[in-house]
């Protein structure tokens, strides 16, 4: 058995790695800020849309993970095409989708705990909603970091020869 | 891109106007009372807060008796109904309520002791369910459940616990012969009997019947259980007709809805009226308001003022060290933007209205991180048409932010069309899926793919953030000059803007960043070198001058190097900007993610169905989690990035006494009232 027919499952492994572990610190992070504005909304249900927004920020590195995973996907055929890699470069790929996965993961998280008490803010000072809003956006530069990094490693590494 | 100046305004006048002046004050909303002058022996406050206590207590009653009506006689409301604006009446209207306003509120307190009645009622019926309940099993007995003896026999009525046979009873019960034991009824739980006996052996029959756990009726009556259901039955058909008349009492209310909802804002305006009125000194005749007034509307206002009413008025410029509070002023491109600076914090002492100017990046950046022709173009249909249908009744609130959007939404139909993206790429999908083409882009982008050159993007988007930035230190150097700190000019923006600008050149000449970012200019060496020069000399200036507050040299000079230091925060800064090329490529790329899915379903049978069905309910997600995505970005790169280089806030916002009502607003009857 050829040992370079295992570069594709690893170049898969990491597309899926960026969807999973990214999408489930949203999906915590998106549960956890949830379970504060519906607080929030149980007192002043007229806040919903400004409690939405709130929650709605550590969903994004579920987003960004989904990216990832797709643009990896199309690169290495799996979406149809040629799949055919060596083993170096399937493991190239599944590095450079790891910057994603994991800080995807656990800035999801952070980003929801000052979602949470940014919920606070909200609801003790509704008027200071603009600064309650940046506290959690904040946290989420260093996804987009990572954003960056993976979608660069990735189309580089498509362009290497090995 | 201005703070409208404030003044100090006095107004004199005689007490038999208080109440005429200050309502037209209220309409025309233009000054902020303040109580900053002391009492003194001539001039006192006045303790209104009795009188504000009742208005609180009917605009409390009149909300809770609207709840009530739109619980019983629910209003129809569109959802379009958010854009309509609270409702315009005239001063008459204002006026003749006077003699309304106690009968509205008797009304709203009719309709709150109705819904006590039937929440009482409620509970009546709840309780003589309970009964009927109890008594069912009993119904078969012929005689009262209280009856308990005549003259020469004892009964027990009452309920054993489990089931028994009527021969078990007789069993217990032998000792004590002669008696009589019906069994009622029995179930699983518990079993009805009645037992007769004389009454000499009554003690023993009783003590023999709790040894098998015999336990009274919780309900007694005087007449027999069935009748007794049948009264109870009446009884609640009886609370529900109350009930069904008390609702009827309501609903026939409904007629005044409008009217509870005006007694609302009448005693809102009222109560502020009040606490105005707490606020202002008065003598035996005499009473003095004091406030902020914005000078551009000082003069009609003291025109209008004495066209009217005998009094004096009076202005003084606010010292250097007042709170004086801030009101904004920018033209309609800024204005809708003038709530996210506040949502920062208001211009403090000294600093300048930064509206204008974060207007056009915040356009610019929205449009970049958004950047799709199909989603900015729902954008601006749906807030054109929300202007355009609210019309001029439309509150200034939801003008602006339907009015921010509009702009947000022209700026990404023009990011969407440069970088080619419309729906993603839906128009490829649809003509390579649907109609065989096979030349794709269909349209091809003005500028270029960002998917295909992310280090161009990344470039341009960097490039734009220095540019950003360093407007950001041009409205320091503006400030510093506005505030005649004229030497911080070079130490503080000048020095910065130099060698934000040189180090740049520097990078930009070096091949390891020529590569990386793929960019292809050639700096000659004369400029390379000169910028280098002009690093330095810039650099020891900021080590040599930023620490100047402190005395200690040495001292000055560590803060010195902890300031140059900053120059990563610049770094950090600029690399934030590589956001607009994320957010950027999310909404590009989840688009082409929605597109593809959606031509997955072309083969099927009802393919073209399912494919619109998709691509609806994909985009719409996507453009919401988006659009969200690239308010709350580019809010970030204002507030953190760009003020974070001049802007400080603090201010207070001006907060004139007008009408703080909910819906209806008065209109005085001249033309430039507001």
């Amino acid at each position: 058995m050829d040992i370079n027919n295992f570069g594709i499952v690893f170049a898969l492994m990491g597309a899926a790695a960026a969807a999973l572990v990214a999408g489930a610190g949203s999906a915590k992070g998106v549960g956890m800020a949830g379970e504060a504005g519906a607080g929030v909304v149980t007192e002043d249900p007229s806040k919903f849309g400004k409690v939405l927004i709130l929650q709605l920020l550590p969903g994004t590195q579920g987003i960004y993970g989904l990216l990832i995973a797709f643009i990896t996907l199309s690169q290495i055929g799996v979406l149809g095409g040629e799949s055919n890699m060596s083993l170096a470069k399937g493991l190239l790929y599944f590095v450079a989708c790891l910057p994603m996965a994991i800080v995807g993961y656990s800035s999801a998280i952070r980003q929801a705990r000052a979602s949470v008490a940014s919920m606070g803010i909200l609801a003790k000072r509704p008027e200071a909603f603009g600064k309650a809003m940046i506290f959690p956006a904040m946290v989420e530069t260093y996804a987009i970091l990572a954003l960056l990094i993976s979608m660069l490693a990735v189309n580089g590494v498509t362009g290497i020869n090995i | 891109m201005a703070m409208l100046q404030m003044q100090r305004i006095f107004i004199y006048a005689l007490k038999k106007d208080r109440k005429s002046i200050l309502e037209f004050l209220q309409r025309r909303g233009v000054v902020e009372i303040s109580d900053s002058i002391p009492e003194d022996s001539l001039f006192h406050k006045a303790d209104m807060s009795y009188a504000r206590t009742s208005f609180e207590k009917s605009i409390s009653a009149a909300k809770e008796a609207v709840e009530i009506l739109n619980k019983l006689a629910p209003e129809k409301k569109s959802m379009l109904s958010m854009l309509d604006g609270r409702k315009v009446i005239s001063t008459e209207i204002y006026d003749a309520f006077k003699t309304k306003h106690e009968s509205i509120v008797r009304i709203a307190n009719q309709i709150i002791t109705c819904n006590k009645v039937i929440a009482e009622t409620k509970a009546e019926i709840l309780k003589l369910e309970a009964q009927i309940e109890i008594l069912t099993p009993w119904t078969t007995l012929d005689i009262p459940l209280s009856f308990s003896d005549t003259k020469y026999t004892k009964s027990f009525i009452g309920t054993i616990s489990r089931e028994w046979t009527l021969e078990a009873i007789y069993e217990k019960l032998a000792d004590y012969l002669p008696l009589n034991v019906d069994v009622i009824s029995s179930s699983k739980e518990q079993t009805c009997i009645f037992v007769l006996c004389t009454k000499d052996k009554a003690e023993g029959v009783y003590d023999a019947l709790r040894a098998i756990e015999f336990s009274h009726p919780s309900v007694t009556s005087d007449k027999a259980p069935a009748e007794q259901i049948e009264d109870l039955r009446k009884r609640i058909s009886d609370a529900h007709t109350t009930i069904d008349n008390a609702e009827k009492e309501i609903i026939a209310f409904s007629s005044s809805r409008e009217e509870l909802l005006f007694l609302q804002d009448y005693d809102k305006m009222r109560y502020d009226k009040y606490e105005v009125i707490g606020q202002i000194l008065q003598s035996q005749n005499v009473f003095v308001v004091n406030g902020y007034i914005p000078q551009k509307e000082a003069q009609s206002l003291e025109a209008e003022l004495s066209s009217r009413y005998d009094l004096a008025v009076e202005y003084e410029e606010p010292a250097e060290e007042e709170d004086v509070p801030v009101l904004l002023k920018n033209n309609g491109f800024a204005e809708p933007l003038e709530g996210v600076v506040a949502g920062f914090s208001l211009p403090g002492q000294g600093e300048i209205d930064p509206t204008m100017i974060m207007a056009i990046f915040y356009y610019l950046l929205f449009g970049i991180m958004l950047a799709d022709a199909g989603y900015g173009i729902l954008m601006v249909a749906g807030c054109a048409y929300g202007l355009i249908k609210g019309g001029k009744n439309i509150e200034n609130s939801m003008k602006n932010t339907l009015k921010m959007f509009l702009f947000c939404g022209i700026s990404t139909v023009f990011w969407g069309v440069m970088f080619g993206s419309y729906f993603g790429d839906l128009f490829d999908v649809v003509a390579t899926t649907f109609f065989g083409v096979t030349k794709v882009p269909v349209i091809p982008p003005l500028w270029f793919f960002p998917v295909n050159k992310p280090m161009l993007m990344l470039t341009f988007s960097m490039a734009l953030g220095i540019i950003h930035l360093l407007t950001g230190l041009l409205m320091k150097m503006y400030q510093l000059y506005k505030q005649k700190y004229y030497i911080a000019i070079l130490y503080d923006a000048v020095s910065w803007f130099a060698l934000i600008i040189s180090s740049t050149i520097i990078l930009m000449s070096l091949d390891m960043i020529k590569n990386i970012l793929g960019l292809n200019v050639t700096i000659s060496p004369v400029v390379a070198t000169s910028s280098a020069v002009v690093a330095i000399v810039s650099s020891i200036i900021i080590i040599l001058t930023n620490g100047r507050e402190s005395r200690n040299p040495f001292k000055r000079f560590l803060k010195g190097v902890y300031a140059f230091y900053g120059i990563t925060g610049y770094l950090s800064d600029v690399l934030s900007y590589s956001r607009l090329l994320a957010l950027g490529l999310a909404s590009g790329v989840i688009g082409n993610v929605i597109n593809k899915m959606a031509a997955m379903t072309a083969n099927i049978f009802l393919g073209p169905l399912f494919f619109i069905i998709v691509v609806l309910f994909g985009h719409a997600i996507n453009i919401a989690i988006n659009a969200l995505g690239a308010y709350v970005h580019t809010n970030r790169l204002q507030y953190v990035e760009f003020f974070g280089k001049f802007y400080g806030g603090g201010g207070r916002s001006f907060n004139p006494f007008n009408m703080k009502t909910k819906y209806y607003k008065v209109k005085e009857n001249m033309k430039n009232g507001y």
